[in-house]
């Protein structure tokens, strides 16, 4: 049981190749880590595994649970399990936050069955608490108007309320001061399980402070150059991402 | 068209009488609107023609006070079906007059007098607010005296029963000093299929430091066609609210004027259309500031689904004298589909000095990236545009800061898009 990313290459609309063959397993359980330096094609990962339509898959594989996903539209990658959480979250004006968690909740449910609201609302506010947002983000546009700090934990707070088989949380610890951040590994922390697998990207080391990989990869120029355990991360934050240009030890 | 004169009812008073009659002369001798003039530039001339319409009794009364349901405590409730009354009931403070305009007109025939279309009809339509004045036999009046709150909501319903049938639906509205009341006219038709018309004014006189609010629903189906005039005026620190919604008829024709006539008064004009298969919707819209120190705002957003067309030309228009205005003008359109329609001509035309205005109106797509973001969440695409839209529309409708209403402006929204959504 895991998200199987095999020989993965994708281009842009205009051909250029991003992805030039990434292969990662990410078992349920686990949680993964890749680094890399601006460029190197961990967000366009993170896109095309959850389907943006703006990158053509050339070839290799994405499977979830032995399942291709690939020929799934981004609506139904989600709802297999597959979350993201943006590294530029969206604002939609005019929808408040608690309608659209509510409407991605309903959209999983099958056609005809109604979403409990009571229980929709208990749930939500619980999981609100755990990441001390406050109320009124319910009633507030989606994003609209939020800090940085805001947008990534209502992030984490749809991630949590969608519980999703599989995570990639893209850059989260951009923009967000040290008590935003222990928060929003809180979050995250909250939901590690044997049931569910994780893939953070992140440019530094200091999100896994706080949220403790099992695996880390770094990814340059389109594919992963090195994987190791958690170590390799404080390594990559001691050397800098230069240190990836001498030849790895054999 | 109706070719003899309407008859005024012998029990009216006299200066009614004279007004129709006067009217009338008026209305047979305008021209009829016609390619080229510039109130009715990228209009429809061909919606113009209205022979075949008449007027009609109403029919299936029961029936449609049954399906005359709003909001859940109106304080104040009124069922006109073809200009008809066939239901009320109100619960209002002492002093309050609401009552239909042909008892009105007997009642408080002065007061009436007073109020009664007082302004001339700017924008295009002279013809036809003629034809409204010379053809009305009811409608509502509101007068809420000086220092009196309606707490609630009035709220009227205007039906269209039958074939080729015309009405004149009127509403007036006067505050006295800080007085306050809210009304929302719903206007709707009996059935799916049959050709209406209608031909409305609602008149808005905001007193000294009173808050007016006005709603107008249009949801008639999509045979139905509607000529809405209204114009709204400020006294000093007075603030008026306009909303228009337009979900149904296939032709809608809004003018709304809006006279700041005193200090410190302020003038809300909010409208949201929805538009779809081939409808069309021609606003518009004059803000005159007459006075200084006043504000106006004016918020309009269609979203226009398949072959749909709206027109919005809107004209800010400062008088000479009128120094410190602050007034704001926004026209934006959702273009749902690669076929329809947005026509904008935002206008400004400042006398005065020390004014801070703007006028903007923006015609855009969904974005790719905003529909990303709810795809990725597991909503379908259908879903995901049709939550943005909806968010749209809903952030001029909350501009309007009471629960009720915008629960019952969005019930209606909601419909439009479920039909949209699963056509039949």
């Amino acid at each position: 049981m895991s998200l199987y990313i095999q020989d993965l290459h994708a281009t842009l609309e205009d051909g250029t190749e991003i992805l030039k063959g990434v292969t990662l397993e990410i078992p349920k359980g686990e949680v993964h880590a890749i680094m890399g330096p601006n460029g190197s094609g961990k967000s366009t990962l993170s896109k095309v595994v959850a389907g943006h339509e703006g990158y053509v898959v050339t070839s290799g594989s994405v499977t979830l649970d032995g399942e291709d996903i690939l020929s799934l539209s981004v609506d139904e990658r989600s709802r297999a399990g597959v979350f993201l959480a943006f590294q530029y979250p969206s604002e939609v004006p005019g929808v408040s936050n608690a309608n659209f968690i509510r409407a991605a909740l309903q959209a999983r449910l099958p056609k005809g069955e109604e979403l409990d609201a009571v229980a929709y609302y208990k749930s939500l506010y619980a999981k609100m608490d755990l990441l001390e947002m406050d109320r009124k983000f319910t009633a507030r546009s989606v994003n609209e108007g939020f800090s940085g700090g805001e947008k990534k934990r209502n992030e984490i707070l749809q991630l949590i309320m969608l519980d999703p088989k599989y995570s990639i949380l893209d850059e989260t610890d951009s923009g967000l001061d040290i008590d935003a951040l222990k928060i929003v590994a809180k979050g995250v922390n909250s939901m590690r399980s044997a049931d569910r697998g994780f893939l953070l990207i992140t440019h530094y080391q200091r999100l896994l402070d706080y949220i403790k990989p099992d695996y880390v990869h770094v990814m340059a120029e389109g594919r992963i150059v090195r994987s190791g355990g958690p170590e390799l991360a404080h390594e990559l934050e001691a050397r800098g991402y230069d240190f990836l240009k001498e030849p790895a030890l054999a | 068209m109706l070719t003899t004169a309407p008859t005024t009812p012998a029990f009216f008073p006299k200066w009614f009488a004279d007004r129709q009659k006067a009217a009338w002369d008026r209305y047979l001798a305008m021209p009829t609107p016609k390619r080229g003039d510039e109130p009715w530039r990228f209009a429809n001339i061909k919606q113009l023609d209205f022979s075949e319409f008449k007027t009609a009794d109403a029919t299936s009364a029961n029936d449609l006070i049954a399906r005359s349901t709003g909001l859940e405590q109106p304080v104040a409730k009124f069922v006109f079906v073809n200009d008809s009354l066939v239901f009320s009931e109100a619960d209002l403070p002492e002093h309050v007059i609401c009552l239909p305009l042909s008892e009105a007109l007997v009642s408080h025939s002065d007061l009436v007098e007073k109020h009664f279309m007082k302004q001339e009809t700017r924008l295009g339509s002279a013809k036809f607010a003629a034809w409204h004045e010379a053809s009305l036999t009811n409608g509502l009046f509101v007068h809420v005296p000086d220092n009196v709150e309606v707490e609630g909501t009035i709220e009227v319903h205007h039906w269209i029963a039958g074939e080729n049938v015309v009405t004149f639906p009127h509403t007036l509205i006067v505050t006295g000093k800080h007085a306050k009341v809210r009304v929302v006219d719903l206007f709707r038709s009996a059935d799916d299929m049959s050709p209406g018309l209608a031909i409305a004014v609602n008149d808005l006189s905001a007193g000294p430091g009173s808050k007016l609010d006005y709603i107008a629903i249009q949801n008639f189906n999509e045979q139905t066609r509607i000529i809405q005039i209204n114009e709204t005026s400020t006294d000093r620190d007075a603030s008026a609210t306009g909303f228009i919604l337009n979900t149904g008829a296939s032709w809608a024709r809004n003018e709304s004027l809006s006279s700041l006539n005193g200090t410190g008064s302020r003038s809300d004009m909010l409208s949201v259309s929805i538009p779809s298969h081939e409808q069309e919707y021609d606003q518009r819209t004059f803000q005159h500031h007459a006075s200084p120190g006043a504000y106006s705002d004016l918020l309009y957003k269609n979203s226009l689904y398949d072959l749909s067309k709206t027109i919005f030309s809107g004209l800010i228009f400062v008088d000479e004298n009128a120094h410190h205005t602050d007034a704001y003008q926004t026209c934006r359109n959702l273009l749902m589909s690669d076929t329809c329609e947005a026509n904008s001509m935002p206008g400004l035309e400042i006398n005065a000095d020390q004014v801070k205005c703007s006028h903007g109106s923006t015609s855009s797509q969904v974005s790719d990236e905003e529909i990303f973001y709810l795809r990725a969440r597991g909503i379908d695409p259908v879903n995901a545009r049709q939550l943005i839209a909806r968010g749209f529309s809903v952030e001029v409708v909350e501009r309007l800061k009471n629960e009720p209403v915008e629960e019952l402006i969005i019930r209606f929204i909601d419909e439009k898009f479920d039909r949209i959504a699963n056509p039949v």
